[in-house]
């Protein structure tokens, strides 16, 4: 169509003057490029490259707020520095470099650069996905507590929440995990990101986006006003790895032992439900129910794990057609069979790109068989992540004293700001009894331990 | 004694497993940097030579106003009085100034009468880039000639998200991963032109071939 009107354009206009062809010109246009006689033809001008932030000062920026991120949670602790900090990042980082780059959708940079040797991976995205990671191991999830923009997001808003029941917490906990394995496959076979696709708070670090991202932005924040971190606890891939590595880490975030006066208000403050009471004693009768139902867990993993590959691999189909070119595939399939009458933007500029038929069949084809084996990759990792859980929560552990959660704390400092044995130590109060009601008395634990 | 030793072979462990995490990535990072080898950042830009006009660029950017805004190449321009970038083609015969008379819908294109030679009027058409939402209507009028408008991310306005929003929507896979130094294409038959302008000294020549990445 385009063409026939082009020719009948080219008739049309027939009469113009061809014979000003500079001697320069570019040989195949259909008119040529006037030459005129006091007016030279202007070159077009494109703006530079402006507002870059260089890398060394962003990775440098980063160092420095994780330093002072585990100065303020392990040597001061010190809650009000640490929201301090944590705003500070959240305009650095969320406001003024809008969100990108950030460790989370960095995940995906790493996952692409090792799949895919000629991608050229921005070394911010190397240093932000490896520099976080280093210090979790080292100090616990500090990184999470007040350097992230998405965890500031959420944080700030943490003030009345309620606490999730466990097995609800445990179960959408799952979710993360299952998000960072699709994301590493997605980004390993360039499909796409999609973790900075639903970046929740992008819109707002941004101040405009589109109706869904504004939408999915705005229902994690209202969760967010009732339970803390939604974000984090159950969708972050990111946050996912630095759960599994806090487990390692050598120094954390821990609430006084030997003077713990069993008053509950760290189990009671903390939003995110990461600090577990002491245990109680077990009576021989649950000790043994606790043993049955741990080997039971141990003998379902491999039957999980096994399922879920079977899942996954049956799951080629709909995950490959994410691809872009998949669905290209797919279209122009359907209109070369006749079943789709109206071709898309898409199929159009493939008919027009000249590429052969076959070769987008066979790509796509490939690809099909690819994601059989990455979806069976997929289900694997989250029959392991299922299959794990399940033999962690029928694990009995015992605990004397009130232990913050080496994978799900994110070192808010909450705990300890409302820990009256801190205020003591601080020198805000003299005695513990100052904040009690009257008449009230508290048994320190290690009384409790010994009756 | 074998609670002691628990508590040991546990801390051990942790210790082992963090020495290997902590290893592994050094080790990861320090590939994944050594193999970029000498190449920069990247930002986002349109092979305009791709771009099938779509007008997904003016509504999918993450910015209220679209950071990809046309470009005239005017080393590809027929300066034509009867420009199909400029009127719809209902506007070709009576080339009024007629809003429905126009394929821009914010006016951002000005036609600018330079020269009268042998019956023919010849205009200039620049882009007020202000005014330019991207839509690419111009563009793919254009494309009925000579093609001298297409489309480019311009980077004073891209934040460079690390997934275009834009890259997603493109139909025809245009969007490319160019160098921060040189982080603009040029149409692939307009190459040669401006080299060989910028070869004659010509500045502004040269200061536009300086940020455009080759298309080779």
């Amino acid at each position: 169509m385009n063409n026939l009107f082009r020719s009948c354009l080219a008739l049309v206009l027939v009469a113009m003057p061809i014979g000003m062809v500079s001697a320069e010109g570019v040989p195949d246009l259909m008119f040529p490029v006037p030459e005129f006689a006091n007016h030279p033809i202007p070159t077009a001008s494109v703006p530079h490259t402006e507002g870059e932030v260089p890398a060394v000062w962003d990775i440098a920026i980063l160092l420095v707020a994780l330093c002072l991120a585990s100065y303020f949670t392990l040597v001061s602790r010190s809650r009000k520095s640490q929201l301090a900090l944590t705003i500070a990042c959240l305009l650095w980082f969320g406001f003024w470099r809008q969100g990108c780059v950030c460790p989370v959708g960095a995940t995906q940079n790493v996952a692409l650069a090792i799949a895919d040797p000629s991608y050229v991976v921005p070394v911010t995205a190397v240093a932000f996905f490896i520099l976080p990671l280093i210090f979790t191991l080292f100090f616990g999830r500090t990184f999470c507590a007040s350097v992230c923009p998405l965890g500031a997001m959420q944080e700030l808003i943490a003030v009345r929440t309620v606490a999730v029941p466990r097995w609800l917490d445990h179960s959408l906990g799952l979710l993360a995990y299952v998000y960072l394995g699709a994301a590493v496959i997605f980004a390993a076979t360039k499909t796409g990101f999609i973790v900075c696709r639903w970046d929740p708070f992008i819109p707002f670090f941004r101040l405009g986006g589109n109706t869904d991202m504004l939408v999915f932005g705005g229902s994690i924040l209202a969760i967010g006003l009732v339970v803390g971190r939604p974000y984090c606890r159950y969708l972050c891939p990111y946050g996912a790895i630095l759960r599994l590595l806090s487990c390692f880490s050598k120094w954390r975030l821990s609430i006084p032992g030997d003077t713990c006066v069993n008053c509950q208000l760290c189990e009671d403050v903390c939003p995110y439900g990461a600090i577990h009471p002491p245990t109680v004693k077990q009576t021989p009768e649950s000790r043994k129910r606790g043993k049955r139902q741990f080997a039971l867990a141990v003998f379902a993993a491999p039957v999980v794990i096994a399922s879920f590959w079977w899942v996954g691999s049956t799951l080629a189909v709909p995950l490959a057609m994410w691809h872009p070119e998949s669905r290209l595939a797919e279209q122009v399939r359907l209109e070369e069979t006749g079943e789709a009458t109206e071709s898309t933007d898409a199929s159009d500029a493939f008919r027009g790109s000249g590429m052969a038929l076959e070769e987008l069949y066979a790509s796509a084809i490939s690809r099909r068989g690819e994601f059989t084996y990455l979806g069976g990759l997929l289900g694997v990792w989250i029959g392991i992540v299922v299959g794990f859980k399940l033999i962690h929560i029928s694990a009995r552990r015992q605990r004397d004293d009130y232990q913050a959660d080496r994978a799900g704390c994110v070192s808010c400092g909450r705990c300890y700001w409302y820990c009256p044995v801190e205020k003591v130590r601080l020198g805000l109060i003299t005695d513990i009894s100052e904040v009690l009601p009257d008449g009230k008395t508290l048994v320190p634990l290690s009384a409790v331990r010994k009756s | 004694m074998s609670d002691a030793n628990d508590a040991d072979r546990r801390k051990f462990l942790i210790d082992g497993i963090r020495v290997a995490g902590v290893v592994s990535a050094g080790v990861l990072g320090g590939f994944l940097a050594g193999r970029r080898g000498q190449a920069g950042e990247t930002r986002w830009q349109i092979d305009p030579d791709k771009c099938v006009g779509c007008g997904n660029c003016a509504t999918h950017c993450v910015l209220d106003e679209s950071a990809v805004k046309c470009v005239q190449c005017f080393d590809m321009c027929g300066f034509c009085n009867r420009c199909t970038g400029y009127y719809t083609l209902d506007g070709l015969d009576s080339r009024d100034t007629a809003a429905e008379d126009l394929l821009c819908p914010t006016e951002a294109i000005i036609r600018t009468f330079v020269e009268g030679k042998a019956g023919q009027n010849f205009y200039e058409y620049t882009i007020d880039t202000n005014a330019c939402i991207g839509c690419a209507m111009c563009v793919k009028g254009c494309a009925l000639m000579n093609g001298s408008l297409y489309l480019q991310v311009m980077h004073d306005r891209c934040v460079n998200c690390n997934e275009c929003a834009i890259a997603i929507a493109c139909p025809s896979d245009a969007f490319v991963n160019p160098t921060s130094e040189k982080p603009y294409r040029l149409k692939r038959v307009a190459e040669g032109v401006i080299r060989q302008k910028a070869g004659k000294k010509d500045t502004a020549a040269q200061l536009l071939i300086d940020q455009v990445q080759s298309s080779e």
